[in-house]
């Protein structure tokens, strides 16, 4: 399971990048190969608002329908179009070229209720019982 | 994982392969292995291999045998001669299907049904219940095996395990013959739309088989494949799955294989209640439809032709050949010609959707073989 060390993770499977105030979102290495072959992503316009522990968009997989939960409030600024005609590119760089939005953030301190690598892994861990 | 799932003969084999396994019909089966998609294109452009053990074997027996399967089944055994295999179907007295299976004929006196894992014991009361014939009715699942191998290459793989010669078998025919020297059932039938074979033979010998045709077909990179494939390959031909696109609530006549009920022939069971539906017209209708529209249609989702409800979808997925979404549903029967267009509601949005020409993916089956 790969586990960049300088993200933010959270409960639901999601990582934050965060810099000057904003932040990139995606979906763990974790996740990307508990759901298989993704092959559609529904997010959210630029422009519109994302609050933490809400549903934001969806990512599908052959078998199942995923609901993404935003880690953090704020504003949409960016979406990553190529997942519209790639959607596999979450499985082979889900930290990299897999994002999913990139948003302004609204209230830094909510990065406090995100989990560290080490916390991540061990609730992983944990689930898998 | 479940306790208390039924394994097959390679269900080790499917740990040591690193397969994610679910449970499916009361079995622990391999959903995948290097994954959904490339497995699936692994069919379509070389060969792989399902195992598909977990079905029901059946075998009917005696002197009365082949009338008992012509009153039950909805095809017509009279026209089959030995080393023949069809399509058929297991009707209740109101139309409504038990389930739908492969028919072999083996000897004028010997029949194997090949059923559906989920139904096998149903099948198996329901023949029994209704075996006015007194023919001998015989679960032979456990003692045997069934493994599927697919795609293009298939018949050069199983060729080099035999000394048969493979390429006389026709489309749904079948002989015994030797696979790496074990005496098997080999029929060219399939449930991928590719050329390929299914393979029935003594569940002892299950992992030198599965050994022997992994090793035949490496220079082919011959690949094993899950469930989850089996069923995005199934789809793209419009081929039923019981469970989702037809049950004990829908007839044949409705679900788009007609074909395979010969209402020419004797008295079956459900035969007075399908004449009728024929002469009537079915009132729904299983229809291929692809969306025009971005989305994923899968099963239960419903149709609409404004604010109407005229349909459900019965299976649907992103193709992974043709790289778009498609799906099969019930439609009210005015709606189900070609190119009409209608909504499929999607998790609460509705995206457009139209009627299509199926199969979905062009067949590559050997059918003028």
């Amino acid at each position: 399971m790969e586990l960049p060390g300088d993200l933010k993770y959270t409960k639901e499977h999601e990582w934050a990048r965060i810099e000057d105030g904003t932040a990139v979102i995606g979906i763990t290495d974790h996740a990307q190969e508990e759901l298989g072959d993704i092959v559609f992503v529904e997010l959210p316009e630029a422009g519109s608002e994302v609050e933490q522990n809400q549903t934001f968009g969806t990512v599908e997989s052959v078998k199942a329908v995923s609901d993404l939960y935003s880690p953090l409030s704020g504003e949409v600024v960016e979406v990553n179009g190529a997942l519209q005609d790639e959607p596999e590119l979450i499985n082979s760089g889900p930290y990299e070229e897999g994002w999913l939005v990139t948003v302004k953030l609204s209230d830094e301190a909510e990065i406090d209720d995100l989990l560290s690598a080490e916390q991540y892994k061990a609730f992983v861990e944990e689930e898998k019982g | 994982m479940e306790e208390g799932l039924k394994k097959t003969p390679l269900n080790s084999v499917h740990k040591r392969l690193g397969a994610k396994l679910v449970g499916f019909a009361g079995w622990e089966m391999p959903l995948q292995f290097s994954g959904i998609i490339d497995e699936h294109l692994s069919v379509r452009s070389s060969a792989g291999v399902f195992d598909v053990s977990h079905m029901g074997r059946i075998e009917i027996r005696g002197e009365k045998a082949a009338s008992l399967v012509q009153r039950l089944t909805t095809n017509d055994v009279a026209k089959m001669g030995n080393g023949q295999v069809h399509y058929s179907l297991l009707c209740y007295p109101d139309g409504g299907i038990v389930d739908d299976i492969t028919v072999y004929k083996i000897e004028d006196d010997r029949f194997m049904l090949c059923a559906n894992a989920v139904n096998k014991d149903k099948d198996f009361s329901w023949i029994r219940e209704n075996n006015k014939e007194k023919a001998d009715i015989i679960d032979t699942s456990d003692e045997s095996c069934q493994l599927a191998v697919q795609g293009e290459k298939a018949e050069e793989v199983l060729q080099k395990l035999s000394d048969t010669k493979l390429s006389s078998l026709g489309y749904f025919c079948f002989g015994t013959v030797k696979i790496d020297g074990v005496e098997a059932i080999v029929s060219r039938t399939g449930y991928t739309g590719e050329d390929g074979f299914e393979i029935y033979f003594s569940h002892s010998k299950a992992e030198k088989i599965w050994d022997a045709v992994f090793e035949a077909g490496e220079r082919f990179n011959i690949k094993p494949v899950g469930f989850g494939a089996r069923d995005t390959l199934r789809i793209e031909m419009k081929y039923l799955l019981y469970g989702n696109d037809i049950d004990s609530k829908t007839t044949p006549l409705e679900a788009g294989v007609g074909w395979a009920v010969k209402l020419g022939k004797g008295d079956f069971i459900g035969k007075e209640v399908l004449l009728r539906q024929k002469e009537k017209g079915v009132t729904k209708k299983l229809i291929g439809f692809e969306l025009i529209d971005r989305g994923i249609p899968r099963s239960g989702y419903p149709l609409y032709d404004k604010d109407v409800k005229v349909g459900t979808v019965t299976s649907g997925i992103m193709s992974p050949s043709l790289k778009k979404p498609v799906g099969m549903g019930y439609l009210d029967i005015g709606y189900s010609n070609i190119d009409t267009v209608f909504d499929v509601e999607i998790r609460g949005k509705r995206v457009k959707a139209k009627v299509v020409q199926t199969p979905f993916y062009k067949s590559r089956v050997k059918a003028g073989h």
